[in-house]
């Protein structure tokens, strides 16, 4: 029998709200978040409103010694840094990071791990744009000759900040909260697309199994709201075009055929998770038990735009062989996962994809258990998607509820305990897994 | 999921887990015995960038791949993947020439359980399109670009494809697609540790019984203009202009900076079960894998190594090996280890500082070499390319030399095995290698191969 992680500590950054509060409050009531996006002006791009994360200020997240470091922060590795102290102070922690408290658990730097899921990080147009329009030739194209650094006169390159190439790297997520808090364990940045958390919380727990940590920052984040990050992702064939005043809940519905596709959105998703007992011996509160964890590939995913691959399978296979494996570590059959919580994007195609494997997992019920998505009200926040869901599932299974309100489909009758629950994801390149979360009431 | 017996392997209670295949593109070539061979012979791989004009950089040179073609390693069916991007093209090839060494097209694995774990990185940017958006989106008079203008010239130039493939999880879809895999299939970009992590993480997995088999490495290319503007800026790369061919030099007294390269280095990591069941032949034993963070700063390395020290000691102690030991002739158990060396005064300093702290009075007894001389540093790919050196060393009994080393920095100042390879057959051949990655911003994997015993 393998030894199981408890989620401890839970740190949700979405346009729902920052941190558990605002975040349970928001699964009450339903609330969507998605309005036309202010951090950059998107005239002139088909998707005009997003579910953006607002009035947050990094250098408050920050310690002062700190704040000079934001500066080569991109918006990924803010709101990684803002949910890892959010879920940090939900877990009781005192780490190099907390300087305004003195109480707390303090941590053994060397026991604790860091696993993060991040996305690409796409350059800011503004910075790079400024730097190459010195560097044209007579045609007005990029010239390479121009942009050297030998190059007489000016050189564009130098225009760049020198510490650039460090904001765009995915593993300063991890590597600034990493010397924030000050973890020296097990670390590692794990890119999945949507199953990018979901993955990193499992290895996590993988990591503490094998004895390497007690203890683990876990998760995930990611913004592409911002030009490039936007377009690429329109690329990929997972988002509606939406104008400002279009309303989202007309345009984006989960496992619904008449849907237009997906939302944009962003988000940090960090867990504090640890060993049974290592919880046990501090007295922490532990919202839920991980006790299964499966991990596949859909060998042929859908990749609408791309040329690249050209046929793909009916149903995501990676996904029901991850929710088989999950539910068989745990030990548990089909009719006993309580709720799902799930992807849901809103594109007809990779909905269907994804009830279907989840149907094939439970051995194709005549109802399916009630299943949980956010995507249509935060918008898609991939990286950080799973550890906003494994949040949610945790939060439902303490407070033994599951909110009507964010049910969109499968059977709605609450079940009375809620024992079980699977958290899972597909993903744009195949990639998926499940976890199965336990009550620990 | 249970775990299976232990057979034997030390301070581990999980599967045992072999290497039986591997497959690289190097810029020294993509044949093993071929390439190895030129590392032996320190050729250099080192030139002027052909891939665009660098002339006018203060470093206008890297270690390309030259002459790959995917279709000599998979045939017509690379034209399923003719829009991939060229590093998931590397990792393809490498793929298949790991996939045949381990003779898995006669006696196939479960694809259920074989999986993927790569440290793949993301694609190149499409150029022309992008620089096209934002010199027309630029406002001259503002300051600043104006986004529907931006917008528009974006929508119109770049292409969806070349877009999604630059999505770094998607050359592990590639190789799925390819080769039908099912088990887990992870990504990470840990920087220059990625694919060391990738193989490390691997063998976890089958260790723990997740899966049987697993492919393992990393593939990356960042000689493109913004790749190596964005380490011109940190002024990490040499700049030795006028001599490219010994500008990567590590552990030397006047070395600058790294030399960039490229490539893919993929391995067959399974269990030994599974080795057995199909009768691969079995190149060597993973048999321990440290990872640790520095927690330092984003822009230095701690000064006394801790981060690389910590995932060294780590990896020795789950194989079970005391550093300060001897055999019976007084030989370190350690017989070579593969340095993360690449040429930048700070890396090999601190490097060298946390080989003392984990092997004592022995570390200038354990050769301690970098090949990121010949053939430059493949970033993600580096660490999956140099463990397969270690598996060479363990094949043959030589160790490859730390080319372009004349003078040794005393702040090294261990046995870097300079300019001449060294044969250590005398003495018994190689047993143990080290192979260690470094990230930028404190990420360092070490992993332990062992010469498999049964």
């Amino acid at each position: 029998m393998r030894s199981h992680s408890v989620i401890t500590g839970i740190g949700p950054i979405s346009s729902l709200g920052v941190g558990p509060d605002a975040f349970w409050e928001s699964l009450q009531s339903g609330s969507h978040a998605i309005s036309p996006i202010e951090s950059f002006d998107a005239r002139g791009f088909r998707v005009r409103a997003a579910g953006e994360v607002r009035d947050i200020k990094i250098r408050d997240f920050v310690p002062k010694s700190y704040r000079k470091a934001t500066k080569v922060m991109a918006r990924d590795t803010e709101l990684a840094v803002i949910a890892a102290k959010a879920a940090a102070d939900d877990a009781g922690l005192k780490t190099r990071g907390s300087e305004d408290s003195d109480e707390g658990f303090e941590i053994q730097p060397a026991r604790v791990g860091c696993q993060i899921g991040a996305g690409l990080i796409a350059a800011e147009t503004e910075e790079l744009a400024r730097a190459v329009v010195t560097s044209q030739d007579d045609d007005g194209r990029f010239s390479m000759r121009k942009w050297g650094t030998e190059n007489e006169g000016e050189s564009g390159m130098n225009n760049l900040p020198p510490l650039w190439l460090l904001k765009y790297l995915p593993n300063m997520l991890a590597c600034h909260v990493t010397i924030i808090h000050g973890l020296e364990g097990p670390s590692n940045t794990i890119m999945g697309a949507e199953a990018s958390a979901l993955l990193s919380i499992g290895e996590s727990a993988r990591v503490i199994e094998r004895g390497s940590a007690d203890m683990c920052f876990t998760g995930g984040a990611e913004s592409r709201i911002n030009p490039l990050g936007l377009i690429r992702w329109d690329y990929a064939g997972r988002l509606a075009p939406i104008d400002i005043d279009d309303n989202p809940a007309d345009i984006c519905k989960p496992y619904d055929s008449g849907s237009k596709g997906g939302l944009l959105g962003e988000a940090g998703g960090m867990l504090v998770i640890e060993s049974e007992s290592h919880a046990k011996n501090r007295g922490a509160r532990a919202y839920a038990r991980i006790t299964g964890f499966g991990a596949a590939q859909t060998p042929r995913p859908y990749i609408p735009g791309s040329s690249a691959l050209r046929t793909h399978d009916d149903i995501e296979r990676g996904l029901s062989a991850s929710m088989t494996l999950a539910m068989r570590e745990a030990n548990k059959r089909p009719e006993e996962i309580d709720a799902i919580f799930a992807l849901g994007l809103g594109q007809p195609v990779l909905d269907g994809m994804e009830l279907g494997a989840i149907r094939e997992a439970l051995g194709n019920p005549a109802t399916i258990p009630p299943i949980v998505s956010l995507a249509h009200r935060t918008g898609n926040t991939m990286a950080a998607h799973a550890g906003l869901m494994t949040a949610a599932g945790a939060l439902c299974l303490k407070n033994q509820s599951l909110p009507a309100s964010s049910v969109v489909y499968g059977d709605p009758t609450p079940r009375n305990p809620l024992r079980t629950v699977m958290i899972c994801s597909p993903s744009l390149g195949g990639q998926s897994g499940a976890l199965v979360l336990e009550s620990c009431n | 999921m249970q775990n299976g017996p232990t057979n034997g392997a030390q301070s581990s209670n999980g599967h045992r887990v072999v290497i039986t295949g591997m497959g690289w593109v190097t810029p020294l070539g993509t044949q093993i015995d071929q390439t190895w061979d030129r590392l032996l012979n320190a050729d250099s791989a080192i030139g002027q960038v052909s891939r665009f004009d660098a002339d006018t950089c203060s470093t206008n040179f890297a270690a390309e791949v030259k002459g790959f073609d995917l279709k000599n390693h998979i045939g017509d069916r690379a034209d399923a993947h003719a829009d991939a991007g060229i590093s998931t093209q590397f990792a393809l090839a490498a793929t298949q020439d790991a996939w045949t060494m381990a003779g898995m097209d006669q006696t196939p694995p479960d694809l259920m359980r074989t999986g993927i774990y790569l440290g793949a990185g993301e694609g190149v940017l499409d150029y022309d399109p992008f620089m096209a958006a934002n010199i027309a989106g630029y406002n001259a008079e503002s300051r600043s670009l104006d986004n529907e203008t931006w917008a528009r010239v974006a929508y119109d130039g770049l292409s969806p494809t070349m877009e999604v493939e630059q999505e770094p999880q998607l050359t592990s879809t590639h190789i799925a697609y390819e080769f039908g895999t099912m088990g887990p299939t992870l990504n990470c970009m840990t920087a220059c540790a990625a694919s060391t992590q990738a193989i490390g993480e691997a063998f976890e997995i089958i260790r723990r019984g997740d899966a049987d088999a697993m492919i393992a490495g990393g593939c990356h290319s960042m000689i493109h203009p913004l790749g190596m503007t964005g380490f011109m800026r940190l002024t990490a790369m040499s700049t030795r202009r006028d001599d490219p061919s010994h500008a990567s030099r590590p552990f030397d007294k006047t070395r600058d900076g790294f030399v960039m390269g490229e490539g893919a280095g993929i391995l067959i990591l399974e269990s030994l079960e599974s080795a057995k069941r199909r009768g691969a032949n079995i190149l060597c034993e993973v048999v321990g894998f440290g990872s640790t963070a520095d927690a330092y700063r984003i822009t230095d390395i701690h000064p006394d190594g801790k981060g690389g020290a910590g995932a060294m000691a780590a990896a020795l102690e789950q194989a079970g090996i005391d550093p300060h030991a001897t055999d019976e002739n007084g030989r370190p158990l350690v017989h070579y280890i593969s340095a993360h060396g690449t040429g930048t005064q700070e890396n090999d300093k601190t490097e060298s500082a946390g080989v003392r702290s984990v092997f004592g009075d022995l570390a200038t007894e354990v050769p301690f070499s970098s090949i990121k001389s010949m053939m430059g540093h493949l970033i993600q790919a580096a660490g999956a390319v140099e463990l397969m050196t270690c598996i060479q060393a363990v094949r043959t009994g030589i160790i490859p030399p730390t080319g372009n080393l004349n003078e040794v920095d005393p702040v090294c100042g261990l046995d870097h095995v300079p300019l001449e390879p060294r044969d250590e057959n005398h003495r018994g051949g190689v047993d143990v290698c080290l192979s260690n990655s470094f990230g930028f911003g404190g990420q360092n994997d070490t992993i332990c191969v062992r010469r498999f015993r049964d």
